[in-house]
């Protein structure tokens, strides 16, 4: 009896070592996965001090385009090192500085540029002469080709370009202007960081400039209106006379731009010409809570997946938002507000038939001999809408081109979509209008998305349009 | 040069680390002590080896002489340690006493780094401690029942308890020590042991439901009050040592299946009832959100983590005196940091390694009592350590206990050390009974006239005059025709784990099949 009961509480005590051993593997294995997979993404953080430990053992890698030129590189001379721009301005805020502090993909890939993987006896030596080894240099998605095309296109018009290949998530190109010359930022810092210096050259405009979205918040308005209405939402008719009154409080007026008359009009006619009359009536008859869910699923309220610094797109409706709000909301006007990037990311995720790539700006990461360390492929993948919503939308956003509002975009060579926006805003007393043009091409097989911003520009079929048609003359003629 | 050094000296220790690590589990799967017994040589030398590499490095950084004398003090200290107690107790787990050796070692020369005044009094109460802990396993020899003193533990326990509960200091949001004289004490560290030793007396016995209730009422008690403290962590170590106990007395996994729902109950009543648990919980959840305030701790220890890598920055290139209370619960971040993460893991399972090797202590005990006390020292360790380390990587919300042995911390280090000690002890009275009990089957043999039985009693004469030690080699090398018995006794074992109640009831072969898997611990 007794031998029985002793058995039986060993079998007890045995199963506790597995449990326990099974826990500490499933431990060990986290520490594993994070120490090699997650950790180098993180410990460029510029919270960890210890990245300054590296600078005394290796010479800070290159930084280079996807199309082999040299973005950003150390130079030394004697005992003086010195981080060099060849292009100057234009990869400022992409590339960043890493003088004063680090920014861009100078801060992101700060793990990976401070890492050596040459030859390890080749670095022993190195080691042992008390010689630093050089570190591994980091490939972007950036191409200097188009980087240029878009920043030429943009000129000195404050403002923001960026684009991405849909298919796959690379970044490819992203300008804000005004910049600034990374290789004299420490000099020029006190001027760029005056209180009197309101033009904001540090502040990259494409990830971390909020702006109200004005009608490319439309397309949110027409998938909401989808999904509200799956069957009958073509059967949607508006009679547009210019402004859209409401019916129970006729204080609240929306006009159309300039106060354009459309006549009559469904559902895509409306989102092609931008009528803010028939939208504003959309918006009243739309699900708040619903409009909220759509909205946040669309990446709103949260950071957005990017390595570099980018600010959250802001949508406050909920229950509670009044006629108003909701009208005012609808044409993306009011308290939303938006930022290039994201506004690229929805637009890439129809291009691509509703699934988002997440952007990826480092392609590969090379030792200082040439060979492969880690290849970055595709961004991870995430669905933000059904298929069939996404190419709705892509017809809707080809008619904004061939008989809407982009017109501009026309071209022989490749079928363009896209939406614009013209946003409202008060400053100093005055109203200005941001342009927007967010979109992408060829319609059939999307190889570039854009989206273009500036600031206190016409509209954004005049001012947008046309700068996004030269980023993809050059892109699709190349 | 010293670069140099250093940097071989980092790779060196890892690949003896690993090496060690390697001797301790082939040990722990080893049956012949012989063999075993080499090995725990080796590993011994390789803790010396390590001790002197990183004290080197020490040395050439900081070019203190005075660091010398401490090498040399340190060295004497592992050397007279472990001399004594093997030269007291002649059945001592070797396996143990190098682990506690070797994390030592570990925590000497990292707390050296850190602090070096905190490791000199490291250095003081260790020695303090281990002297004192030698005289366990005779007092327990002497004393042997304590199960009958199972009310005085608990009120001692209690008693302790309520008194830093009533007039203790708060720290980091929980009230866990006692201020006196300007040393401060945590006693709920020694509570661990005296909670062990009285719940073991109540549940030894125990079988029917009725019988299990004062258990449970002094666990209670015992958790309620740390609760009150708000020292979490030591209530869910105190909790899942009582839960282990109860389901080895009882054998009804039901108890565990209750705890562990109860165990979510609280853990979500804590998470409403304390603000430091929220914290903490956010701080797990997603440190990143919030580097510079509630996720600062945890995220600079995944700096230094992440930054280490494998292979660690090497002793003084790193940055460990970032992370606020390093020397205490995040001791593995530092470690991990600058001697590479492959030490930390590697240390990792040699925890996991002398929990393997206390739980097959207890299934080796005999008196009921200790096997339960023995499970539930060993539960306590392992939480422990598993609270440490999963804390500092995130695997786990951090609750800021220590890592035995590693860790900063002269209560802990005492604890430790008697915890140590008790198992130690257990092992080495269930030896020597052993012994005893063979040798009066051996002269019964004698008497049957083998001649060989005869020589292998010659053989252990021999043995013991040398002062070595253990018992049925001699027949492993002499006798031919028992070999064959003892490959049989062996399987048996194999197949049920160590145990063998039938083994002991077969012959005497297999009787010796059983103790020597025992005794090599596995």
């Amino acid at each position: 009896m007794e031998d029985k009961e002793r058995k039986r509480s060993n079998s007890g005590i045995l199963k506790m070592i597995y449990f326990f051993s099974l826990l500490f593997f499933c431990m060990i294995g986290y520490m594993i996965y994070f120490i090699g997979w997650q950790a180098p993404d993180l410990m460029g953080s510029p919270y960890n001090s210890r990245m300054e430990v590296f600078d005394r053992r290796f010479i800070r890698g290159a930084i280079l385009s996807s199309d082999g030129q040299v973005l950003a590189r150390t130079e030394t001379e004697g005992d003086t090192e010195k981080r060099v721009y060849p292009y100057g301005s234009l990869f400022a805020h992409s590339v960043g500085y890493s003088t004063k502090g680090k920014t861009g993909l100078e801060a992101a890939a700060n793990f990976y540029l401070m890492e050596s993987n040459i030859n390890p006896l080749r670095q022993l030596f190195r080691e042992l002469t008390d010689r630093k080894s050089p570190g591994d240099n980091v490939v972007t998605t950036l191409d200097t080709g188009l980087q240029k095309a878009a920043s030429d296109a943009l000129g000195e018009r404050a403002g923001a370009v960026i684009c991405m290949e849909p298919s796959t998530g690379k970044i490819l190109a992203m300008v804000s202007y005004p910049g600034f010359d990374p290789n004299s930022i420490r000099e020029d810092w006190e001027e760029l960081t005056d209180e009197k210096n309101v033009s904001g050259n540090l502040v990259n405009r494409a990830t971390q400039g909020l702006y109200p979205p004005g009608s490319t918040f439309k397309t949110l308005i027409a998938l909401e209106y989808f999904r509200e209405h799956p069957t009958d939402w073509q059967d949607f008719r508006f009679q547009c006379k210019g402004a859209y009154v409401d019916e129970e409080d006729p204080k609240y007026v929306v006009h159309c731009y300039n106060g354009e008359v459309h006549g009559k009009e469904d559902l895509k006619s409306a989102y092609a010409n931008s009528c803010n009359s028939a939208f504003a009536k959309l918006g009243t008859e739309l699900d708040r809570e619903r409009l909220r869910g759509l909205a946040d699923s669309l990446l709103f309220n949260q950071d957005l997946p990017i390595q570099i610094l980018s600010s959250r797109s802001r949508f406050k409706i909920d229950g509670s938002s009044g006629t108003w709000t909701m009208m005012q909301s609808a044409i993306g006007q009011g308290e939303t507000m938006m930022s290039p990037l994201h506004s690229l990311l929805i637009t890439s995720a129809i291009a691509n038939g509703g699934v988002l790539h997440e952007p990826v700006l480092i392609q590969e990461v090379e030792s200082a001999d040439g060979h492969s360390v880690k290849s970055f492929g595709s961004g991870e993948e995430r669905r933000l809408l059904s298929e069939s919503e996404a190419e709705e939308l892509k017809q809707f956003m080809r008619a904004v081109v061939s008989e809407g509002t982009a017109s501009k975009l026309k071209s022989k060579s490749y079928e363009a979509c896209g939406k614009t926006g013209s946003a409202e805003y008060q400053s100093r007393g005055k109203s200005k209008t941001d342009a927007w043009f967010t979109g992408f091409a060829p319609m059939q097989d999307p190889k570039l998305a854009v989206c273009v911003l500036v600031e206190d520009g016409e509209t954004g079929g005049r001012t947008a349009a046309p700068i996004a048609k030269a980023v993809f003359d050059y892109w699709i003629n190349r | 040069m010293v670069n140099l050094f250093s940097t071989v000296t980092k790779y060196l220790c890892i690949l003896f680390i690993v090496l060690y690590s390697y001797c301790n589990f082939r040990i722990l799967s080893l049956r012949r002590e012989e063999n075993a017994r080499t090995l725990c040589g080796l590993q011994f030398q390789i803790i010396l080896l390590i001790h002197l590499l990183f004290s080197a490095v020490i040395l050439l950084k900081t070019e203190d002489p005075m660091l010398l004398l401490f090498y040399f003090a340190q060295l004497a200290f592992f050397l007279i340690y472990r001399f004594l107690f093997r030269r007291i107790y002649r059945n001592v787990n070797q396996l143990l006493l190098n682990n506690v050796c070797l994390f030592l070692c570990y925590g000497f020369i990292m707390l050296e780094r850190l602090n070096l005044n905190k490791s000199l009094k490291q250095y003081v109460i260790a020695v303090a401690a281990s002297f004192l802990s030698l005289l366990i396993p005779f007092l327990i020899d002497k004393i042997w029942d304590l199960a009958k003193y199972r009310l005085y533990f608990a009120g001692i326990g209690i008693f302790f308890l309520l008194l830093v509960f009533g007039i203790g200091v708060t720290s980091y949001g929980a009230r866990m020590s006692l201020s006196i004289g300007g040393f401060s004490f945590q006693l709920s560290e020694l509570v661990k042991i005296s909670f062990v030793l009285s719940l073991s007396g109540f549940l030894y016995q125990a079988r029917r439901f009725r019988e299990i209730l004062p258990a449970a009422a002094i666990a209670g008690a015992h958790i309620l009050i740390l609760v009150l403290c708000k020292d979490l962590g030591s209530a869910l170590i105190f909790f899942l040592s009582f839960l282990v106990m109860l389901y080895i007395a009882t054998n009804r996994s039901a108890y565990l299946f209750l705890g562990g729902i109860a165990m979510s109950f609280a853990a979500v009543l804590s998470y409403f009832l304390f603000q430091h648990v929220r914290t903490r919980f956010f701080a797990w959840k997603d440190p990143w959100a919030d580097m510079s305030d509630r996720g600062y701790q945890i995220t600079q220890s995944l700096f230094a983590i992440g930054t280490g890598g494998f292979f660690g920055l090497g002793l003084f290139q790193g940055l460990p005196n970032k992370i606020p209370i390093v020397e205490k619960d995040f001791i593995i971040s530092a470690i991990s940091e600058e001697m590479g993460a492959v030490t930390a893991i590697c240390l990792t399972l040699l925890c996991l390694g002398c929990f393997m090797q206390m739980m097959m202590i207890a299934t080796y005990m005999e008196f009921s009592f200790y096997k339960l006390a023995a499970v539930g020292l060993a539960m306590q360790y392992i939480a422990q350590v598993f609270l440490t380390i999963g804390g500092a990587v995130k695997f786990i919300p951090s609750t800021g206990v220590t890592l035995p042995f590693v860790s900063y911390g002269g209560s802990s280090l005492i604890a430790s050390f008697f915890v140590f000690s008790l198992i130690q002890a257990l092992y080495i009275i269930q030896g020597n009974e052993d012994e005893a009990e063979e040798e009066g089957e051996e002269r019964e043999s004698c008497e049957r006239g083998g001649a060989a039985a005869f020589f292998q009693k010659a053989m252990r004469g021999q043995e013991m005059a040398a002062g070595t030690g253990k018992s049925d080699y001699g027949k492993e090398s002499a006798l031919s025709d028992y070999e064959d018995f003892d490959e049989e006794g062996e399987e048996d074992f194999e197949e049920e784990e160590g145990i063998g109640p039938e083994a002991e009831k077969r012959d005497l072969s297999g009787k010796e099949g059983r103790k020597k898997g025992g005794r090599n611990g596995r």
